[in-house]
């Protein structure tokens, strides 16, 4: 379907005639672009092991981060699990990773040579590589954007991806309904003590109140004829046009360009 | 552009749901010709939202005549002589719950849904959104999340998105049970701007009837097990089987309860030198913890205070901010009703009055009668220490139940505080509450109104001096209404503080309130005028 004014759409989309604003700029691609884009740099990533292409990779994502406007205090709590990961993984790689090299300490179990340390250090450059990017740019990402995407520009089944984003939309009432569970708890007079055992009886409940809230919301779609047989239509036509390979562009580009750095320095290991 | 009516009809029909032994409803003979305006009322438990979902073709299940387990099914339902799972989006459908309906996080998404299922081509779609979402008075940005949407507008959203189908008829389970009285206004005029744009055929179902009087031209009243018992226009159903119909649960025009109708006169004159609490014979199981609150009583006709607001302001969670500069004074043997418009934070006083929400504000103070050696401020105290002196009801039964049984649920608070009689409470309760029968029943499985009611009651089982309750009626048939409304007037009788958040009406007057409204500046007393009275 040709859209009228693709240009001034919201995200990767057409929009409907004297419609939604648009956005435009980096956050105005659709977000498969970026999702393929970072599948594709991780790929380039993984093919070799050195310090120096994930290094170089690194590198130019930070240069090109300011783009993307995220405020700094947004970034750093969205990249926090990769920021915890980092450390984790290059300690492990370092005291087990495959010992080769000068030898700094060997307590039998745990062998930490110069081999074993430039290993943890590209390693933890390559996670840090592909996890900033990935966090950075599906920070902001409208999961019906996403869903749009997925659904008629990948062909994932629509009635797949319309339920995982009902489901989505259902986590922040399932989040009140924590809350209340728990000032339920105090209000009856059963929380100083049995922390553990009263998780578990909220945990229950919060299950049943999630089926009781699906299955109605399950009815209001099917009332309204989700499900039916006969070709589904879309009001938002998700676009893959100039923004989105230049997206997918940029990022398989870092990938690319970090490998041939690797290879022209001679670090490259497959 | 506008579709035909639908015409639906009725022959004998029956459901029973999977796993269950009795029919959910039986022997349905009715014929609703296009364009007719038909509200159904009847008990709970005859099966009218069943009904309703047959018709939009949304029954889970497919029938299996083969199996014992499996649902079943009698008779016919058609809807244009075809069956109603084949010409979904003939029939759109609105519930009671506007939660629930929601599918997509914006606006103009959400209209669409509908639509994009049905193979509407995009350009049509979005003309059909914007009429749709200003037939039901919608003014907002399509791309507007419907996170933040109040009830009214979300029940009105859910129209919309029904419209923009353009169905052949519209179906209505309780639409307003949630809603405040200006939600309620908004609905109404929303359906009947769509009716007067589509001329569709009404189906719809609601306790409070009299909100539905003026668009309706068919009254039919169901039995359970016993298909239609009364059928013709409202004026004639009404005449005729009034008490029946006040029997059946159904709120009919002109039978509101009197002012202190739940109460006992506790607050004439010439009363006032009257000791509250066991003396005048309430039900042992209602008699307060604090006694010392209720013979000071005598003192005052105001009653002792227990809790006291001053300049309180509230917040859910650490950011957001909901009310400010709020007095409040909750006496004993007093009902306090908590009034205001949907989402001006009523709820989230009452939580905060009841010592789960931390003021962001000005304090909430606990006099020493209601303390009693526990400090002043109920957020500081311990769960035990809080649920000794405040119970709280919340607005979902569910959220509250914390046991497997109904018995044991009534137990929880007692045995928390270490009662010594726990097992005579708990029989005394499961009888004052009707619940004896489910004693051993799972409090999921309960009915709405049994959970209500068992809720209430494992509040009152630990007794405190201060109740707190969120929405206590709200969406109840008259039946249940009366038996929690009763409740909460015998508990004030015996000398409890009541803090009822409510937009009941029914519930102020019946318990003889001391209503305040909640506003963006405060808490605003209503001055009981006499004139008012008259004037209702």
């Amino acid at each position: 379907m040709t859209a009228p004014e693709t240009a001034a759409g919201l995200p990767g989309r057409s929009v409907p005639p004297g419609g939604i604003r648009g956005v435009r700029g980096v956050r105005g691609v659709q977000p498969v672009a970026s999702l393929l884009g970072v599948l594709a740099l991780g790929v380039c990533l993984v093919l070799s092991l050195d310090v120096v292409s994930a290094a170089v990779a690194l590198v130019l994502e930070v240069l090109l981060l300011p783009l993307l406007r995220i405020p700094p205090r947004t970034l750093v709590l969205r990249t926090a699990p990769v920021l915890v990961a980092v450390p984790l993984t290059a300690l492990s790689i370092a005291l087990y990773g495959r010992p080769s090299g000068r030898s700094w300490f060997d307590l039998g179990f745990a062998h930490v040579t110069d081999g074993s340390l430039e290993l943890a250090l590209a390693t933890a450059l390559r996670v840090l590589a592909v996890g900033l990017p990935a966090v950075a740019l599906f920070v902001r990402v409208d999961p019906t954007d996403l869903a749009d995407g997925l659904a008629q520009l990948l062909r994932l089944p629509a009635r797949f991806v319309l339920g995982a984003l009902a489901a989505i939309r259902m986590m922040t009432l399932l989040g009140d309904d924590w809350r209340q569970l728990s000032m339920a708890r105090r209000a009856r007079g059963v929380a100083d003590t049995g922390r553990l055992r009263r998780g578990a009886s909220m945990a229950f409940a919060l299950l049943v109140l999630a089926l009781r809230r699906a299955t109605t919301l399950a009815v209001a779609m099917e009332s309204r004829g989700f499900s039916a047989p006969g070709r589904r239509t879309w009001a938002r036509t998700a676009r893959f046009a100039g923004p989105e390979w230049a997206m997918v562009g940029v990022l398989v580009g870092i990938g690319v360009v970090s490998i041939a750095v690797a290879v022209g320095a001679g670090t490259w290991r497959a | 552009m506008t579709t035909p009516a639908a015409r639906i009809v009725f022959s004998d029909w029956g459901w029973r749901y999977a796993e269950r032994d009795t029919w959910a409803v039986r022997g349905v003979d009715l014929t609703v010709e296009p364009g007719e305006r038909v509200a159904i009322v009847g008990p709970s438990g005859a099966g009218k939202s069943t009904l309703l979902r047959a018709v939009a073709g949304v029954l889970p299940d497919e029938p299996d005549p083969d199996d014992d387990t499996a649902a079943a099914v009698q008779g016919t339902v058609l809807v244009d002589g075809a069956e109603p799972r084949a010409v979904r989006g003939r029939v759109g459908l609105v519930m009671q719950d506007p939660e629930a309906h929601t599918v997509m996080s914006r606006v103009g998404d959400d209209v669409a849904f509908g639509c994009e299922n049905a193979g509407v081509p995009q350009d049509e779609i979005w003309q059909r959104v914007r009429s749709a979402l200003d037939v039901v008075g919608l003014d907002l940005a399509l791309d507007r999340s419907t996170t933040m949407l109040s009830g009214g507008q979300r029940q009105r959203l859910a129209l919309a998105g029904v419209l923009a189908m353009r169905p052949g008829a519209l179906v209505l389970d309780e639409p307003c049970a949630n809603l405040d009285p200006s939600g309620v206004v908004q609905v109404h005029d929303a359906v009947r701007a769509l009716l007067d744009e589509t001329g569709a055929t009404l189906l719809v179902v609601e306790h409070r009837i009299g909100t539905w009087l003026d668009l309706i031209d068919r009254l039919v009243l169901l039995e359970p097990a016993g298909g239609v018992v009364a059928d013709g226009t409202p004026a004639d159903v009404l005449a005729a089987h009034g008490p029946a119909l006040t029997a059946a649960g159904v709120w009919v025009p002109g039978s509101e309860p009197a002012r202190g109708s739940a109460r006992r006169g506790t607050r004439t004159p010439t009363r006032t030198g009257e000791m509250h609490g066991v003396e005048r014979g309430g039900p042992g199981a209602f008699r307060p913890l604090a006694e010392s609150a209720s013979a000071s009583e005598s003192e005052s006709e105001s009653g002792a205070g227990l809790l006291e607001a001053r300049g309180l302001g509230t917040a859910r969670g650490r950011r957001q901010r909901v009310g400010r500069g709020i007095d409040l004074d909750v006496r004993a043997g007093r009902v306090l009703a908590v009034t205001g418009p949907n989402g001006i934070g009523k709820s989230t006083l009452g939580l905060t009055l009841a010592g789960l929400l931390r003021p962001s504000a000005g304090v909430v103070l606990a006099t020493p009668s209601l303390a009693d050696g526990a400090g002043d401020s109920p957020i500081a105290w311990s769960s035990r220490q809080l649920a000794a002196r405040i119970g709280t009801v919340f607005q979902d039964p569910e959220h509250q139940f914390v046991a497997r049984t109904v018995r044991e649920e009534l137990a929880v608070g007692p045995r928390a505080l270490g009662a010594a009689d726990v097992d005579e409470r708990v029989d005394e309760l499961l009888d004052a509450f009707g619940l004896a029968h489910l004693a051993d029943a799972n409090p999921f499985t309960l009915s709405g109104g049994e959970q209500r009611r068992l809720a209430i009651g494992t509040v009152i089982a630990s007794r405190p001096p201060v109740v707190v309750l969120d929405e206590p009626t709200s969406g109840q048939d008259r039946a249940t209404w009366q038996a929690v409304v009763d409740r909460l007037g015998e508990l004030a009788d015996t000398g409890t503080a009541i803090v009822a958040v409510t937009h009941d009406q029914d519930l102020v007057r019946a318990l003889d309130a001391d209503e305040v409204v909640l506003g963006a500046a405060g808490a605003r007393p209503v001055l009981r005028d006499p004139a008012t009275e008259v004037r209702r």
